[in-house]
C-alpha cells in the first residue's frame, strides 16, 4: 500500500498522507472499537459493576490488565528513542519520535481504560485534587502526568531544530523517570503484604524488565507496520538490532520471573500460593505456562534467535506480537492470580464455613463489557497514533524501494 | 478598528435583563419557590442559603465523617427532617423527587446532586435509631425535631 | 487643558489604588478576613485520640449456627442481598474454622479489625480510606473514587464494593453505587451521646451468646480492657503487626 508521502518542511519527516480508503478503514475499525469500549463504559457505570466479572473476590479484572499491560508497554515503547538519544546511536534517530508518540498513546489508553474502570469516574477531579501520599496510586498520578509532560517536552525538542541541543538532557530525564514510574506500577503490587502472590520487592525491577520487553516489542511491531503501509523500507540494522535487544529483554524478564517464583518457592509460607499458581490454577496456570513462558518468553526467543526464523521479518513481527501477548498473560496472572487465591486469614486452620467465600480459590468470569473497554483503551492508542502521524510529522523519510 | 462597543451585540443580554425584571413568580425566568418547610425558619437565612449551602454541606460532612459531630447546625440529616413533605396520605416524598425541595432549584439551575446516591432523601422513621443526640445547639432545629411525628 | 486635568485625575486615581492596596495588603497581613467562610462547627467535641473503641471476640461462645450479628448488621446498615452473593456487599460475616491439627472446631464473626496500622488507609490515592482518631476505621465515601486498591490491601477481605445502584437506605448509613464500604463499628451509634453499641454486639447479646464484646480499649474500666487484661487474646494476621482493635479469644 504505497503512499506518496507529503514532504512539508524537514525534508527529514513527513506527515502520512492519510487519504487511502485503507487509512479511512483503519481510523473507522478502530473508532468502532472505541465507541464499543464506551459503551461497555456507560453500562458499567448505569447499572454498576454487577454487570461485569469483577466481584468482591475478584476485585480488579481484565480492565485492569489491560490498563497495566498499556501503561507498562507505554514506559518501554521509549527505548528507540533511549537508544538514540540518551546512548548516542544514531541508526534508531529517525524513530525517536514514533517512539515518543507511542509512549503517549499508549500511556493514555491505559490510564482511560483505569479511569473509566472506576466505581466513580465522574471523581476524576477529586483524584486529581486529594492526595494521600502515602499511596503509591497518588504517586502514580504524579508520576504518569509527568512521563507526559516530559514526552512532550521531548518531542518538542526534536521537531524544534533550535530545541535540538537539549534533546540529550531531556531524553536522559525521560529515562530516569520511566524507570522511577515503572517502580511505581511494580510496587502497586509490591507493597501489598497481606496478598502472597504479591508481598516481594522484586515485582519493581521485574516490571521495568517487563516494560523494556513490552515496550521494544510494540515499538518494533509499529516500525515494521508502518513501513509496510508507507512503502518504506526499514533497514536491516535496525529491525535486527531491535530484534536482538528484544531477545536480552525477554531474557531478562524471564530471569526475574524465574527468582520471584523461585524464592517463594523456597521461603517458608508461600507454598500454598505457588502450588497454586503454577499447577493447580487452572486458567491461571494455563496461562502462566503456555501464554507467559511458552507463547510469550521461550517461543518469541526461538523464533529470534533459530536462524532460519531469526532472518526472516515475518517471524519476527510475530515474535514480537507473541511476547505481547504474553505479556498481557503475564499481567493476567499477576493480577487475577493474585486475587483468586484466598486470603490466608487463619494460618494451621482450615476454613470450613464462611458467608464471605474465605479459604476458597475464588474464579473469574470476564464479562463482555469488560473487554470491550480493555480493547477500546488498545484502539485508542492505536487511533492516538495513527491520527498524530497524519497531523505532525512523526513519519521518518527512510529509503523508499526495495 | 475602532474600540467602540457594539450595542448590537449587547441586546440580547439587555432582553433578557429586562425580561427578568418583569418576570412574575412562578414564570420560567426565575427559579421555583420550593414547598413550605416544617418549623419557624431555617438555620440560616434564605439568601446565605442559596448561596452558600454546598458550602455548609461540604464542611459539615467533614465535620462528621472525620471528628464524629453530629446533628450540628448544618447536618445534612437536618435537612431533610423540616425540608421532606408528606403527600395527602401522609406518606413522605424524598426530596429530591421532582417539584419538592432540593430538586426544583437544582433542575432549574442545571446543577447536578452527588448527594442522594448515598444519602437517604426521606427522614428517619425509627424513632429510636434517630434519638436526639444532646449535642444540638440550635434551639430552632431542637424544636422542630422535637415537634415532629416519629421523633421522642 | 484636557491633558492637564488628565494628568492629574491619573495620578490622584494611582495614589488612591496604592493606598487601597497597601491597606487590603495589610489587613490580610494582619489577618483581617474579608471573606468569612462559615464554620459549621457544633459546640460539643470532636472524637479524639484518648479513645479508642475496639471489640473482644470469644470464639467459645459464638454458635456455629447463629448469624444473629449478620442480620443485625444487614437490618441496621440496610444492606440487602441482591441475589448475587459474589457480589452483595458484606461487612461481617461467620466463619467456621477446623484446626488442621487437632480436629477442633470453632466459629467467629469476621469484620473490619479497625487496625492501628491499616494497609488500606496506606493505599487509598485519595485519602478516603482514613482512620478517626478514636480508632474507627472509616470510608469518607464523598471522596472515594470507586477504585478498590483498598480492598486489594485488606489481609481481611473486610471491605465490599457496592456493585448496584441503591435505594432506601438509612439515614444514618449512607451507601452508594461506585464506593467502597466495610464495618464501621456502627459510628452513628457510639457517636450518640449516650452511646449506644454495634447492633452486631447487642444482637449477640440479645441472643444469649454474648461473643461480642465492644468497648473503650484505652479506659482502664471498660469491660472489654478489663477482659483482655485478665485472658490472653489474639489478634488475626499479627505478623503483620497491624495492631487491631478487635481481638479474638480462644480461637
Amino acid at each position: 500500500m504505497a503512499t506518496v508521502s507529503k514532504i512539508t518542511g524537514s525534508s527529514d519527516f513527513s506527515v502520512i498522507e492519510g487519504s487511502s480508503a485503507g487509512f479511512y478503514a483503519l481510523v473507522a475499525g478502530l473508532a468502532a472499537v472505541i465507541a464499543a469500549g464506551l459503551w461497555a463504559t456507560h453500562a458499567m457505570e448505569s447499572e454498576g459493576h454487577h454487570v461485569t466479572g469483577m466481584t468482591n473476590q475478584i476485585v480488579w479484572g481484565i480492565p485492569h490488565v489491560f490498563a497495566i499491560f498499556l501503561i507498562v508497554t507505554a514506559s518501554g515503547a521509549l527505548n528507540v528513542a533511549s537508544l538514540s538519544s540518551v546512548m548516542g546511536q544514531k541508526m534508531y534517530a529517525p524513530f525517536a519520535r514514533l517512539s515518543a508518540l507511542l509512549a503517549v498513546a499508549l500511556l493514555l489508553g491505559g490510564l482511560t481504560v483505569i479511569t473509566l474502570d472506576l466505581g466513580r469516574p465522574d471523581r476524576l477531579v477529586v483524584a486529581l485534587t486529594h492526595f494521600n501520599m502515602k499511596s503509591v496510586f497518588a504517586w502514580n498520578v504524579f508520576l504518569y502526568t509527568g512521563f507526559l509532560l516530559l514526552a512532550a517536552l521531548y518531542l518538542w525538542t526534536l521537531m524544534e531544530r533550535r530545541m535540538n541541543r537539549i534533546t540529550k538532557p531531556v531524553a536522559t530525564v525521560l529515562l530516569l523517570w520511566r524507570i522511577v514510574l515503572t517502580t511505581g506500577t511494580g510496587l502497586i503490587f509490591g507493597v501489598l503484604v497481606a496478598r502472597e502472590a504479591y508481598d516481594i520487592a522484586i515485582m519493581a525491577p521485574m516490571f521495568i524488565a517487563m516494560s523494556l520487553s513490552f515496550g521494544t516489542a510494540a515499538c518494533l511491531l509499529l516500525l515494521m507496520a508502518t513501513g509496510a503501509c508507507t512503502g518504506r523500507f526499514l533497514d536491516d540494522a535496525v529491525v535486527h538490532g531491535l530484534k536482538r535487544i528484544l531477545a536480552w529483554f525477554v531474557t531478562l524478564v524471564l530471569y526475574f520471573v524465574m527468582v520471584s517464583h523461585g524464592v517463594k518457592l523456597y521461603a517458608a509460607g508461600y507454598q500454598g500460593v505457588e502450588r497454586f499458581l503454577l499447577l493447580e490454577g487452572g486458567v491461571i496456570t494455563s496461562m502462566f505456562w503456555m501464554g507467559q513462558i511458552v507463547a510469550g518468553s521461550l517461543g518469541p526467543l526461538w523464533l529470534m534467535l533459530w536462524p532460519p526464523t531469526a532472518r526472516s521479518r515475518p517471524w519476527i513481527a510475530a515474535a514480537a506480537a507473541l511476547v505481547l501477548l504474553g505479556g498481557l498473560a503475564q499481567i493476567y496472572v499477576i493480577v487475577i492470580g493474585g486475587l483468586a487465591f484466598p486470603l490466608q486469614i487463619f494460618p494451621g486452620k482450615e476454613v470450613i464455613e464462611s458467608g464471605f467465600f474465605d479459604g476458597v480459590v475464588s474464579h473469574y468470569q470476564p464479562s463482555l463489557p469488560e473487554l470491550l473497554l480493555g480493547l477500546g483503551g488498545v484502539a485508542m492508542s492505536l487511533l492516538i497514533v495513527v491520527l498524530g502521524m497524519k497531523v505532525l510529522e512523526f513519519l521518518p523519510n527512510f529509503r523508499s524501494g526495495g | 478598528m475602532t474600540p467602540r462597543l457594539n450595542f448590537l451585540g449587547l441586546l440580547p443580554a439587555l432582553i433578557l435583563l429586562c425580561g427578568i425584571a418583569a418576570a412574575e413568580e412562578g414564570s420560567a425566568l426565575l427559579p421555583p419557590i420550593p414547598p413550605p418547610a416544617k418549623g419557624e425558619e431555617c438555620v440560616e437565612p434564605t439568601d446565605v442559603m442559596r448561596r452558600d449551602h454546598m458550602r455548609f454541606l461540604m464542611h459539615q460532612r467533614d465535620d462528621t465523617m472525620h471528628q464524629g459531630i453530629r446533628g450540628a447546625k448544618h447536618s445534612l440529616v437536618g435537612c431533610i427532617d423540616c425540608h421532606a413533605q408528606t403527600d395527602a396520605q401522609g406518606v413522605v416524598i424524598a426530596v429530591n423527587a421532582k417539584g419538592q425541595f432540593c430538586e426544583s432549584c437544582h433542575s432549574f439551575a442545571g446543577v447536578r446532586m452527588d448527594c442522594f446516591g448515598c444519602h437517604s432523601a426521606v427522614p428517619a422513621a425509627d424513632p429510636v435509631s434517630m434519638a436526639l443526640p444532646e449535642r444540638i445547639t440550635s434551639p430552632a432545629l431542637a424544636a422542630v425535631r422535637l415537634a415532629s411525628p416519629g421523633v421522642d | 487643558m484636557a491633558d492637564g486635568s488628565n494628568a492629574l485625575a491619573d495620578k490622584s486615581r494611582r495614589r488612591f489604588l496604592t493606598r487601597t492596596g497597601a491597606a487590603v495588603a495589610l489587613g490580610l497581613a494582619a489577618g483581617v478576613r474579608f471573606i468569612d467562610f462559615p464554620s459549621a462547627r457544633a459546640e460539643s467535641s470532636a472524637v479524639s485520640g484518648t479513645q479508642r473503641w475496639g471489640m473482644l471476640i470469644d470464639s467459645s461462645k459464638c454458635a456455629s449456627g447463629c448469624s444473629a450479628c449478620v442480620q443485625a448488621c444487614s437490618d441496621e446498615h440496610g444492606i440487602s442481598g441482591h441475589g448475587r452473593p459474589q457480589t452483595d456487599a458484606q461487612w461481617i460475616r461467620k466463619v467456621t474454622l477446623r484446626d488442621n491439627e487437632s480436629g477442633r472446631e470453632t466459629s467467629l464473626p469476621l469484620m473490619c479489625q479497625h487496625c492501628e496500622n491499616p494497609p488500606c488507609v496506606d493505599v487509598c490515592p485519595t485519602g478516603a480510606s482514613f482512620r478517626r482518631a478514636d480508632g474507627v476505621v472509616l470510608v469518607d465515601k464523598h471522596i472515594c473514587i470507586g477504585c478498590r486498591y483498598c480492598m486489594l490491601a485488606c489481609p481481611f477481605k473486610a471491605r465490599s464494593f457496592v456493585h448496584e445502584n441503591l435505594s432506601d437506605q438509612k439515614p444514618w448509613s449512607p451507601r452508594g453505587k461506585g464506593t467502597v464500604e466495610s464495618c464501621n463499628l456502627c459510628v452513628h451509634r457510639i457517636d450518640e451521646a449516650k452511646g449506644r453499641v454495634p447492633a452486631c454486639a447487642e444482637a449477640c447479646e440479645r441472643e444469649g451468646h454474648g461473643a461480642i464484646q465492644f468497648g473503650d480499649l484505652y479506659d482502664p474500666a471498660s469491660g472489654v480492657a478489663k477482659a483482655l487484661a485478665q485472658q490472653e487474646s489474639q489478634e488475626l494476621r499479627a505478623d503483620l503487626r497491624l495492631n487491631t482493635g478487635v481481638r479474638y479469644q480462644n480461637l
